[in-house]
């Protein structure tokens, strides 16, 4: 070996090595932002949760005594319950109108350029946007009941959105509204990926239109399923801005959810404590969906 | 100390080795071709003499000098690669002088160089077009051109014509070749294809498993494959490789083998050498290439030991230029090739010429060629 | 013939196709009507709103609501219109969704294209922030903000959706980057390209549809979010949203429900039209987002 070349390989070597450095040195300010951010607040919130914080945030350890407390809050278990309605109908309402529209839309429908952008667009707009136009249509005295009554049905009511018992169904309506499009075109594009030559070896196969897809195609949207299901239950854990909008967690408190809740012990009524461990609660709950959907489909890429 | 020397390196991925301590030599102007079939570790190499994968252990030196751990652009090497890698983005004329870019080379030497690889590759009409206007071919004389453009030690391909259409494959091969047989320059070459090896090397290196199986020209490979593996992969259809058992006839060595109706068959060996007395009464794997089984009338006329062999064929393959004629020795299906009007037909009764100067005897235990 | 010869094997009969478009139809009205009747109702008069129906056309058309919403409704306490919380949102939006696609294309070049040990690892970490709910960060953002002394301002508001929107973006360009040819890079790198001339040269001039699905996606998420506006922003500085429920839950005086669409139809109006504009790269970026984690 000449010198030379030695002395040239450290120069290149030089550049090599930068280069493999490159990538980790792109990447770091992300991993900061994200373990600072993301995770370091997590932890900052999870601690704050065993304090007494209330105002301002404390360093006074007090154990379970906020989980204790929360679970007894009266509110608490108005907003949990409120959440296992408002989730459970959302859910099953989107993907069954979702999954209906996708199937309809797939008839080799005319018009689908149309309809198809019709259904999904209140997608694109805001939850205040969405909870202020429902607000007012579900309002008795100049929404729909308004407009019935001058139609001539004088007998008509619909003043869920006042009535105590009834208002957190109106959240499910205005929810459904604006996210069933877009679990229609998860669905749709699920329909849209099944092999044709399937479908029509099943009708070779004889089987009727009912038993093609109770048989051979809902199975096949099984992915499309779990994928609503997870984007669905972790946008209603986290719904906040669509009861804001529409009840203002009213009347009284019987619209409150988790999320609302959180914000009110936290931010109006000075008990950080508790509203620390309301957050962590409702993350436990997500990430209770989210860690295995998300695991699996990393491990699926592989 | 050769133009491009890959000395005793070694692969790793954690604790498992994909590369098991290979050592080639190539001299400058030689076409090396990597052959075997997928995961034997040969594209593994070719990265790893590119640059784009590190070496666990060992050395790699081009011109005498290591890479080890110098940037693929510092090597001197250029690559074409199976996909093409042409930038969808740029046009041909650029993608053929990007890397004389990067390089630092004035716009004016670029251009001339382009010009000259384009007249070379008979691309100058394509210069301003982008690359997913092109055809398959087009794309492949493109990514030569980029390869060629910067002048390098050593060109590196990685089975470029496998994206291509069977007759466009073999056009493309013709033209590899007289480019080489043109410029002389060193080449080293991957593919899963035997004949693309065959056709093209001036030696090939059959890789298995992570080991260099056998290195030599393509007539040594084919003629004296080092063992079983070498001797099944390469040609088509593959080497005869029979069960047989060595006797001693009246002082000749003989391989016994059994015909269709379990008859006993014997073919005489001539010129045995000493180390097949080793195995008499022992079981060998005696391996016969097709072409080495005739008809009488197509044997071929230089061979000295034509062993005529009776025995009943189950099916012809007529194949154009060839026929192809299967019969069952020691319990497996072997093949021929005749003539394609060589008068056979299945379930005949027929005097196959086997001509024994051609065959190879393998040790059953070591699968090593023995001799 | 049972099969269909062209390319879908379904085949119905006349009858329930016209139930089909009739269900299809009803829901379409189901999906405009809200918004429609609010546009319409926009347009009208007060007394024509609380003394008439909701579904008939203005008898008498005008643009006053709009103007009143746009520069002089009371918003909080002061009477400037939506105007300079329509000014806040933009001046929020852009650099945040500029800034994170940025930072998510590197992250997903890198990722995708200098694949490392642990990569995966933190691609989960942060794919898995993509999806926490935000109360669980309220708390100390707030503390660090008040310590950068940006409390209370748009600058705040940027860095906040900066930061909650790489997630997002990283998914995006890697899963985009993931299928880009690799052998392309490998071959950037032979001809002597670095690692930013490879993003630069290589795979920007490839990216054009991921960046529209990331811009949009982003623009979208933070043009609509309420939550962090309303923790984070003060009087002033507030995003569309939060001024716009401020007017429509004011609690003084007189419920001007036209005031209240036309300012609603405002703050929808930007993402309405990236919808309008690009709703294929939009759908896309909902896809991107949700079926492929």
């Amino acid at each position: 070996m000449a010198v030379t070349d030695a002395g040239q390989d450290t120069g290149v070597d030089f550049r090599t090595r930068l280069q493999n450095w490159l990538p980790k040195i792109v990447l770091a300010p992300s991993f900061a932002v994200m373990v600072i951010f993301v995770y370091g607040f997590i932890a900052f919130t999870v601690y704050l949760s065993f304090t007494d914080s209330r105002m301002l945030p404390s360093y006074e350890w007090v154990g379970w005594q906020n989980y204790d407390r929360l679970f007894r809050v009266r509110e608490w278990d108005i907003a949990v319950k409120n959440l296992a309605i408002f989730a459970s109908l959302y859910i099953v309402i989107c993907t069954l109108i979702g999954l209906m529209l996708a199937i309809f839309l797939d008839q080799k429908i005319r018009g689908e350029g149309i309809l198809r952008p019709i259904f999904l667009y209140p997608m694109a707009l805001s939850f205040i946007v969405t909870g202020t136009a429902w607000k007012w249509f579900l309002d008795p005295a100049i929404g729909l009941e308004n407009t019935m009554h001058l139609w001539g049905w004088e007998s008509f009511t619909f003043n869920w959105i006042k009535d105590r018992e009834m208002a957190i169904y109106t959240i499910v309506i205005a929810a459904v509204w604006q996210s069933s499009g877009f679990v229609m075109a998860m669905f749709l594009a699920g329909l849209r990926g099944i092999d044709n030559e399937i479908l029509k070896a099943a009708q070779m196969d004889g089987a009727s239109n009912w038993n093609l897809y109770r048989r051979i195609i809902l199975p096949q949207l099984r992915p499309a399923f779990l994928s609503a299901f997870v984007i669905l239950s972790h946008l209603a854990i986290k719904s906040y801005d669509l009861v804001i909008a529409l009840t203002g967690g009213g009347p009284g408190n019987a619209t409150a959810l988790p999320a609302t809740f959180m914000y009110s012990y936290t931010f109006t009524r000075n008990q950080m404590g508790i509203g620390a461990s309301s957050a962590v609660i409702m993350l436990m709950t997500i990430a209770a969906i989210m860690v295995p959907y998300l695991y699996a489909e990393l491990r699926e890429k592989k | 100390m050769g133009f491009l020397d890959i000395n005793n390196v070694t692969k790793s991925y954690g604790a498992v080795e994909v590369l098991h301590k290979v050592d080639i030599e190539v001299q400058e102007g030689e076409f090396l071709v990597l052959v075997g079939p997928s995961g034997c570790g040969k594209s593994t190499l070719l990265n790893m003499i590119a640059g784009l994968e590190g070496i666990t252990s060992g050395e790699i030196a081009i011109r005498d000098r290591v890479v080890n751990g110098v940037h693929p652009s510092k090597r001197n090497i250029a690559m074409v690669f199976q996909s093409y890698a042409l930038y969808p983005n740029m046009t041909v004329g650029q993608n053929i002088t990007f890397g004389l870019e990067m390089h630092g080379v004035p716009k004016a030497d670029r251009d001339r160089a382009m010009a000259d690889v384009a007249k070379l590759l008979q691309i100058e009409n394509l210069l301003d077009r982008k690359p997913g206007q092109l055809s398959g071919g087009q794309r492949q004389r493109v990514a030569m051109g980029r390869a060629l453009v910067r002048n390098p030690d050593v060109f590196l391909f990685d089975e470029p014509l496998s994206n291509l259409d069977a007759k466009l494959r073999v056009d493309m091969r013709t033209e590899i070749k007289k480019l080489h047989q043109k410029l002389g320059t060193t080449i080293v070459y991957v593919t899963h294809d035997q004949i693309e090896a065959m056709t093209l090397s001036t030696r090939i290196a059959v890789m298995y498993d992570g080991y260099v199986q056998q290195l030599g020209t393509p007539k040594e490979i084919y003629d004296n494959p080092a063992n079983l593996f070498v001797a099944s992969f390469m040609g088509s259809p593959s080497m005869n490789v029979l069960p047989a058992r060595l006797r001693d006839l009246n002082g000749e060595i003989h391989a016994e083998i059994t015909g269709a109706e379990d008859q006993s068959l014997h073919l005489r060996i001539e010129n045995a050498p000493e180390s097949y007395r080793a195995y008499l009464d022992a079981e060998v794997m005696l391996g016969i290439r097709p072409e080495a089984i005739t008809d009488p009338e197509g044997a071929d006329r230089n061979a000295r030991n034509i062993q005529s062999l009776h025995n009943t064929v189950s099916v012809t393959e007529p194949a154009g230029a060839d026929t192809f004629v299967s019969t069952t020795l020691s319990g497996k299906d072997c093949i021929a090739r005749m003539r394609a009007d060589a008068d056979v037909h299945p379930g005949q009764a027929f005097d196959f010429a086997v001509n024994m100067d051609k065959a190879v005897l393998f040790d059953p235990k070591t699968e090593e060629r023995i001799g | 013939m049972a099969i269909a010869s062209a390319d879908t094997a379904i085949r119905s009969s006349s009858f329930s196709r016209v139930l089909i478009y009739l269900v299809l139809l009803l829901f379409a009205l189901f999906y405009l009507l809200p918004f429609g009747i609010m546009l319409v109702n926009s347009l009208k008069p007060l007394e024509e709103i609380t003394g008439g129906n909701m579904v008939s056309l203005p008898r008498e058309w005008t643009i006053a609501p709009w103007l009143s919403a746009w520069s002089t409704a009371q918003i909080g306490v002061e009477p400037t219109g939506l105007r300079p919380y329509f000014i806040n949102s933009i001046v929020m939006a852009v650099p945040a969704v500029a800034l994170s696609t940025i930072v998510g294309a590197l992250n997903g070049y890198v990722l995708t294209k200098w694949q490392f040990r642990g990569a995966t690892l933190i691609f989960g970490l942060l794919l898995f922030s993509c999806f926490i709910p935000f109360q669980i960060v309220l708390i100390p953002m707030a503390r660090i903000l008040g310590i950068l002394d940006i409390a209370g301002t748009t600058t705040g508001l940027i860095l906040v959706h900066f930061v909650y929107g790489i997630g997002f973006t990283t998914l995006y360009f890697r899963n985009y980057y993931a299928a880009f040819p690799t052998e392309l890079v490998r071959a950037a790198q032979i001809d002597g390209a670095g690692f930013f001339q490879i993003f630069w040269r290589i795979m920007l001039p490839s990216s054009g549809p991921i960046i529209a699905v990331s811009c949009i996606w982003q623009f979208t998420n933070i043009w609509n979010d309420f939550l962090f506006g309303a923790s984070f922003a003060s009087g002033g500085s507030a995003p569309m949203t939060v001024a716009l429920n401020n007017l429509v839950n004011s609690s003084t005086g007189v419920r001007e429900y036209n005031v209240h669409f036309a300012g609603a139809i405002m703050a929808a109006a930007p993402t309405l039209l990236v919808y309008i504009v690009a709703g294929r790269y939009f759908v896309r970026g909902l896809m991107a987002g949700s079926v492929k984690g």
